[in-house]
């Protein structure tokens, strides 16, 4: 019986090329998810100094001119996109690294300029300032962080008017840290900060909605709506 | 750990890409030149054959199978038929007392003792040329055996096997083994143009009688005889051929529960011949079955198994997270959105892709092969489905027998 040697250094090869091909066409894919974060980001940044700048520029106009642009569902959208290249590319992905810090920066930004307009036009307008911010880890050391997330979701699912605004604890970024310290947050995760202070350990729903009443408020806008298109439609129905 | 089991499974893909293709290059490399060889020809003297059917309580299938050896299109003169019964405890010895008084047909009994040595008792009474077994389970086409004999001009074929078709397969398990039955026949026509055939299935494999008289008889090789047949053979050097298109019919389990305990016996009898003959495994002189064919199968028993533990540990862990967001949020629907973001492309995803493609291109032209009509079948589709399901039902206690040294029983 013979043995072919040159044959199995051609399968080889073929198999080599195809799995290399492979390898090729995955990283391509994945790069371009890395950029599509990227045009994201660039994207909510203009966004961001333009609301700045009409900020600036029209501080004597009335309230209902400003705050046009909502960026609540693209940042949060964003979020998601990004949680999900960290867990194929890994937390340590230097560019899923650095996506992650801009994000962060983003999000503050838009808090701060959401802050402003709240002081300026009070917390009456819908959409003016609902949010939470949610300090987590995802180094192995917050065994609840994983529940709070599923109760977050939740919350950003059933109140879109909510901005959840999510920080890495841990994550080597100036701004970040001075929030962290402005607020005075300690290192006891999962941390959720709502109206200036802070909770510590896991939150379920019922807690979060007990220590920001606004989201009591919408329960309650949307069940009186709810009863009265269904008054509405029995009385149609009586007619 | 996850990079570790991560590395795992490139490694089990890549072999698993380097086996199929050096598959699919021999297939192309040999195309339909044996093919039409094999169909074309018509034996240009007619040896002498006998066929030893072996039965044990099969007083049902006797004697379709019997009826069937009798419409074999070969010279009556040239062709004789043994029936042994292996003490069976049913009436199948009543049953084939109908065929006492013919010349062509040679009744035997003996005291049960199992397939191989029912077979070693007939084959003191033969003295033809050739001498092939027929399990009473099973069913020849009418040309099969003349197609067979045409393989022996060749003086070097010492056998040639046939192949192996579902007899009226039914059901979710039948249309299963159908699919696997025919894919089985791409593979044997491989391994015979590798020179690698390792197993001489008990129905219809014809034999040089001389085989026997060099190499011994039939061994209880752990319920697989007709393995460790093979594997003996294939030690001594002896060509061993295949003709796709001689044809027979088998009857395949209908339930689970016998399905399991034959493939058990399978599983577990090539893993003990291939303990028996491990010294054959990566030896550049038993050729491309040493080299390929073999570590490939044992391989392909491991791999499974792995495979289908990471699957499983998979479907745990995103249970677990499921119970743990339900437990925490209540049940609620996510509103799933189609996003081109969120497909997954992981390098596993692409070459599991291209294996796929590669797969459905053997289903395709082992359908050729086997004279199906279509080029994908109802039954194709189920086997790619579910095969990878079931199969490691039996792999795994199989494994899992040779380990804890525990034999299987045939029935």
């Amino acid at each position: 019986m013979e043995v072919s040697w040159k044959k199995y250094a051609y399968t080889f090869l073929i198999t080599a090329v195809i799995f290399i091909t492979a390898i090729y066409v995955s990283n391509y894919f994945s790069q371009k998810r890395i950029n599509e974060i990227k045009d994201i980001e660039s994207q909510i940044s203009i966004d961001i100094s333009a609301s700045e700048t009409q900020f600036s520029l029209l501080s004597e106009l009335p309230c209902r001119e400003i705050s046009s642009s909502l960026l609540s569902k693209e940042l949060a959208a964003l979020g998601d996109k990004l949680s999900y290249m960290e867990e194929s590319r890994g937390s340590n992905d230097s560019e899923v690294l650095s996506l992650k810090k801009y994000y962060s920066l983003l999000q503050i930004k838009d808090f701060l300029i959401i802050q402003k307009i709240k002081d300026k036009c009070g917390s009456n307008q819908a959409n003016s300032g609902i949010f939470i911010m949610y300090f987590y880890s995802n180094k192995g050391d917050c065994p609840d962080c994983e529940r709070e997330g599923f109760v977050l979701t939740k919350l950003r699912q059933d109140y879109p008017e909510l901005r959840v605004y999510s920080f890495d604890y841990n994550l080597n970024l100036s701004a970040l840290q001075t929030l962290i310290s402005v607020y005075n947050v300690e290192k006891k995760l999962p941390a959720i900060l709502i109206n200036e202070k802070v909770l510590y350990g896991f939150q379920s729903v019922d807690d979060i909605k007990n220590a920001l009443p606004a989201l009591k408020a919408i329960d309650a806008a949307v069940a009186k709506a709810a009863m009265a298109s269904s008054t509405k439609a029995t009385s149609t129905k009586a007619k | 750990m996850h990079l570790v089991s991560e590395i795992v499974i490139y490694i089990f893909l890549f072999i698993a890409l380097y086996i199929e293709v050096f598959f699919l290059i021999t297939y192309f490399e040999f195309g339909n030149k044996g093919n039409k060889i094999s169909t074309s020809k018509v034996p240009s003297k007619w040896p002498s054959v006998s066929i030893i059917v072996p039965v044990w309580n099969e007083e049902t299938t006797v004697l379709k199978t019997i009826f069937s050896l009798l419409k074999l299109n070969y010279p009556k003169d040239k062709l004789s038929i043994l029936i042994v019964d292996d003490g069976s405890t049913d009436k199948t010895w009543n049953v084939v007392q109908r065929f006492a008084k013919s010349k062509q047909i040679k009744l035997l009994r003996k005291e049960n003792g199992g397939k191989y040595t029912a077979l070693n008792y007939a084959l003191n009474f033969v003295n033809t040329e050739l001498v092939g077994c027929l399990d009473a389970d099973s069913f020849v086409h009418p040309e099969a055996l003349n197609r067979i004999v045409a393989q022996f001009e060749d003086s070097e074929m010492m056998a040639v096997t046939p192949s192996i078709k579902i007899f009226e397969p039914k059901g979710l398990l039948g249309l299963v083994q159908k699919a696997e039955y025919i894919f089985g026949i791409f593979l044997r026509k491989v391994f015979y143009h590798l020179n690698a055939i390792y197993i001489t299935p008990g129905p219809f494999s014809i034999f040089r009688r001389e085989v026997f008289e060099k190499i011994g008889g039939y061994k209880h090789a752990h319920n697989t005889e007709d393995m460790e047949m093979a594997m003996r053979m294939q030690k001594n050097g002896m060509k061993i051929g295949n003709v796709h298109n001689a044809f027979v019919y088998t009857i395949a389990p209908t339930s689970l529960k016998t399905l399991y305990k034959q493939r058990l016996r399978w599983v577990y009898g090539f893993l003990k011949n291939s303990i028996d003959y491990r010294d054959m495994f990566f030896k550049p002189q038993y050729g491309h079955l040493g080299m390929i064919v073999l570590p490939a199968a044992g391989l392909s028993v491991v791999s499974t198994m792995y495979l289908f533990g990471a699957m499983i540990l998979n479907w745990i862990n995103s249970l677990i997270d499921k119970i743990k967001e339900i437990s925490t949020v209540g049940f609620s629907f996510r509103n799933f959105n189609l996003d081109f973001f969120y497909i997954n492309t992981n390098i596993i995803v692409f070459v599991s892709l291209i294996a796929i493609i590669g797969t459905i291109f053997m289903i395709v032209n082992s359908r050729k092969l086997a004279e199906e009509k279509n080029k994908i079948g109802l039954d194709s589709i189920l086997f790619l489905l579910f095969y990878t399901m079931l199969s490691p039902i039996w792999m795994g206690k199989a494994l899992y027998n040779v380990i804890f040294v525990r034999e299987t029983k045939w029935r």
